[in-house]
């Protein structure tokens, strides 16, 4: 062991020399490779290889850096972060995927943060006047890791139901976020004007106002707004770490963040877009924190028609063409397999089935996909919204699956709906829906879903996997 | 570097970012984000430095978290993408042979 040890060129490369940078290029060109693979499916699982692979070689090249030392503190590190990430990818549900990705999202946030700190108390140690182009740099890596630390973790929280994922606004928010903004900004501008003494006590501030400030713009987005939240942190923590690699001369991390920071400002736009709102009005609309208009109490009483697992199997496979339409109900309940059972009976009687994915059904964009996927739903079969909904008129049977706000009506009907104008899956075109669906309880939205009351609906309640079965069975038994 | 150095590779990099990841289907839109979440993963180079250049032992602490965190959202990221992109390929076999369960014994 010693012999291999001593065999390790420790200390080779120099910081900000020619060898560790150009290690360091590579390693970026493989995680723009990666990326760019990752746009196919048939690339996408290589492509991720490919990035982890320019990981590694940007890992190795920093601790062959000249210089480097406690490599026990450094082992302790690598070995407790790298045991918690693999146990929990591998324990992770696919169901949980979003929630997940915001964890790593916010540990990612946190580590910059911290690093930040570490900069400016190695500054102040120093006893020199720290030059504002890493000064600054480090506030931002500051504030905004920070911002990422804490708005990922409520994030995660209300993913996770630790808190609930209704909005949570105090009266005021806007302006008290407001302030807090400016009070960061201020602090910020001291530490910058004093850079030849700055005040740590003032930066630990900043870390714990804007920890609160993420905390407080992420409590009152509801659940149905996530996924646009978590893309937009995510993209937040890539300019973070850029920012750090501007404090740390460091051109890997200035790379790959700024391409972070990049792809996830794209991502959130899209998402946006397919919810026909734009990224300010999900973040400081507080959507689904105004009373359902006229819905409330007496939703209950308006008149539904509520049927059994037999009479959906008799309607199902008495049908030609049957879209099903899954949300996040199904992956909550883990209903994905048992549906696939439900779409496997039919085909076998000759029925066409085909899966409408609404492009924010779930919790995360692309979420169903994940989960029809692991139930091995060929991809010819998964619809996108603009492609299904031309077919809806000609659709014997659409089965609405634990979704909810995707498929209201008034998002269409109703301009004074909160969600008016957000494309839907229009299933309410079709000749029968058939709702399966735990209780006519609203969506993440927070409104009533006329869809339960249009005449040709029918209200099957029960959770989704035990539905999709007892479906299942029943059309074996015709 | 010079900061105009830094700028520039600042600038080119958000316009690659852009480009790279433009008309990526909705299908790959969750195994992207992961997969650029355990990108941005790579601050633990940061952590790494601090450590490695640390005497005094608050940094010490600050700089091990960070290289825990860091090392979480890479390792976590790139595996948790891994298993999500397995589903996706598996995909074109079932129809062929029946090999199918094979995916998600994790």
């Amino acid at each position: 062991m010693a012999g291999v040890l001593s065999q390790i060129p420790y200390g080779v490369l120099q910081p900000g020399g020619d060898g560790a940078t150009a290690l360091y290029i590579v390693a970026f060109s493989l995680f723009i490779i990666g990326i760019k693979r990752g746009t196919h499916p048939s690339t996408a699982k290589q492509g991720n290889l490919v990035a982890a692979g320019g990981m590694v070689i940007a890992v190795v090249t920093t601790l062959l850096l000249d210089g480097i030392g406690n490599w026990g503190l450094i082992a302790a590190g690598l070995g407790v972060g790298a045991t918690v990430g693999y146990i929990a990818s591998v324990r992770v549900q696919m169901t949980e995927m979003p929630q997940m990705v915001a964890l790593y999202n916010g540990v990612g946030g946190g580590a910059v943060a911290l690093i930040a700190w570490s900069e400016i108390r190695h500054g102040i140690s120093l006893h020199e006047t720290i030059p504002l182009d890493t000064l600054i740099p480090v506030l931002f890596a500051a504030v905004v890791g920070s911002v990422s630390f804490w708005g990922s973790n409520i994030a995660f929280a209300k993913l996770q139901d630790l808190i609930p994922t209704r909005p949570l606004a105090v009266p005021g928010q806007q302006v008290i976020n407001v302030l807090l903004l400016l009070g960061i900004i201020a602090c910020c501008v001291d530490i910058a004007v004093n850079n030849s003494d700055p005040s740590q006590a003032i930066f630990i501030l900043i870390l714990l106002a804007a920890g609160l400030l993420g905390n407080l713009v992420v409590l009152p987005i509801g659940g149905a707004d996530m996924p646009v939240v978590i893309s937009l942190l995510n993209a937040f923590t890539g300019l973070s770490a850029a920012a750090a690699g501007f404090a740390l001369d460091n051109v890997a991390l200035i790379v790959a963040g700024t391409l972070v920071g990049s792809s996830g400002t794209i991502l959130t736009m899209e998402m946006a877009t397919a919810m026909n709102r734009s990224v300010a009005n999900v973040l400081f609309a507080g959507f689904g924190g105004a009373p359902a208009g006229g819905g409330g109490g007496s939703s209950e009483e308006r008149p539904h028609v509520s049927i059994g697992a037999q009479d959906a199997a008799i309607k199902l496979a008495y049908a030609d063409t049957v879209v099903i339409v899954p949300g996040y109900g199904l992956a909550v309940a883990q209903a994905q397999h048992a549906i696939k059972e439900v779409a496997d009976e039919l085909e076998k009687r000759g029925v066409t089935v085909n899966y409408a994915i609404h492009p924010v059904a779930g919790r995360m964009p692309g979420h169903m996909n994940v989960l029809l996927a692991e139930a091995d739903v060929p991809y010819e079969q998964l619809k996108e919204m603009e492609e299904i909904n031309p077919e809806m008129s000609r659709t014997d049977v659409a089965v609405v699956v634990g979704a909810n706000d995707v498929t209201n009506p008034a998002a269409k009907n109703d301009p004074d709906s909160p969600i008016a104008g957000m494309p839907i899956i229009e299933v309410d075109q079709a000749q029968q829906v058939i709702v399966i669906k735990r209780s006519l309880s609203p969506g993440f939205a927070g409104i009533d879903n006329d869809l339960f009351y249009e005449p040709n609906t029918s209200m099957l309640f029960d959770d989704a996997k035990k539905a999709a079965a007892d479906i299942a069975a029943e059309i074996q038994n015709l | 570097m010079s900061l105009m150095t830094e700028i520039t590779i600042l600038v080119l990099a958000a316009f690659v970012g852009f480009e790279v990841i433009s008309k990526v289907p909705t299908t790959l839109h969750t195994p992207l984000m992961s997969q650029t979440n355990a990108i941005h993963g790579i601050v633990m180079l940061g952590g790494l430095i601090v450590v490695g250049y640390a005497n005094d032992p608050l940094e010490y602490i600050i700089g091990t978290i960070a290289i825990a965190f860091g090392t979480i959202n890479v390792v976590g990221g790139f595996m948790v993408t891994d298993r999500m992109l397995g589903m996706f390929s598996k995909k074109p076999k079932p129809k062929a042979s029946s090999d199918s369960n094979s995916g998600d014994k994790a």
